[in-house]
């Protein structure tokens, strides 16, 4: 019955983007429109929800493990580094010229919008083809890492 | 600031941060949607049930919502598919490189007070403005 905890949070999460309006394109990007008619509701969205989120995750830092599942899962990484900023950067990118983001984006599959069923297409290729060519570079280093092995 | 909808944004902010605390509390993990997303992509990871059923809750929630009487309006995206691809394209590869989107950065990351996360939201807000900017202000619309 644990499956019933992500789903139950996975509907909390789509219910607070569909009353904010976030689930909108053009709500977003009348957000991001600051030399236009800008539209400050994101900002108050994101500070309602680290309004919560702050307190909360440092209630879920007390606690040994999580209520159905052995151990949490935390990002181990800490220090700002290139592919941090370059993904961002990309992402915003991304973000700006339609948006959308993946939260909404998957929220919205469930108009059957065409435009939207591509979006997702594509970020999937999109995350399919980071990840191919992080493997395709963590061989090539492994293969010059062998052939200086063998040259010494 | 004629669309300014703040009490509707203070609500749905609440509920958002409200599912990432309950998804750590209850299953330990960063409701990051990229994240959660591309674990789904991974055909040899093996946790793929909680992210299934977090992503089902998050399209059905609009489908519940029709039935109830406040069905969500069809998305307005450009014309342009082409636009559309590239944009889909930049925000898969883009999330992977950068390790999360607007959720698992902007909320969860900057939730747990995380210098990277709070790095990573600063970049992504300004290359979108930036984009925005350009595409509106610059080549016109």
């Amino acid at each position: 019955m644990w499956i019933i905890a992500p789903l139950f949070c996975g509907l909390i999460f789509g219910a607070g983007l569909l009353i904010s309006g976030m689930v909108q394109p053009t709500k977003v990007l009348a957000f991001l429109d600051i030399f236009g008619a800008w539209d400050p509701t994101l900002a108050v969205v994101m500070a309602a929800a680290l309004a919560v989120a702050i307190p909360g995750f440092r209630l879920a830092d007390r606690g040994a493990r999580p209520w159905f599942a052995g151990e949490y899962f935390r990002p181990g990484k800490s220090g700002i580094d290139l592919p941090l900023v370059a993904g961002a950067a990309l992402f915003g990118i991304g973000w700006g010229l339609v948006g959308l983001c993946p939260g909404p984006a998957l929220e919205s599959l469930a108009t059957l919008s065409p435009g939207i069923i591509v979006f997702v297409v594509a970020m999937a290729a999109g995350m399919l083809l980071h990840n191919a060519w992080q493997q395709s570079r963590l061989t090539a280093q492994r293969d010059r890492q062998l052939a200086s092995a063998t040259d010494g | 600031m004629a669309n300014f909808t703040p009490v509707s944004a203070a609500i749905g902010g609440v509920l958002i941060g409200l599912s990432a605390v309950l998804l750590m509390l209850s299953t330990g993990r960063i409701a990051g949607i990229s994240g959660i997303f591309s674990g789904l992509l991974n055909l040899r990871s093996e946790d793929k049930g909680w992210r299934t059923a977090f992503i089902a809750g998050l399209i059905l929630a609009p489908v519940i919502a029709g039935f109830i009487g406040y069905g969500m309006a069809q998305p307005k995206l450009p014309a342009n598919w082409a636009v559309i691809v590239v944009a889909g394209l930049l925000v898969g590869f883009g999330t992977r490189l950068g390790g999360g989107c607007t959720s698992g950065h902007g909320i969860c990351g900057i939730g747990r007070l995380s210098p990277r996360s709070i790095a990573a939201t600063v970049v992504f807000m300004l290359t979108a403005v930036i984009t925005v900017a350009v595409t509106r202000h610059v080549l016109g619309g």
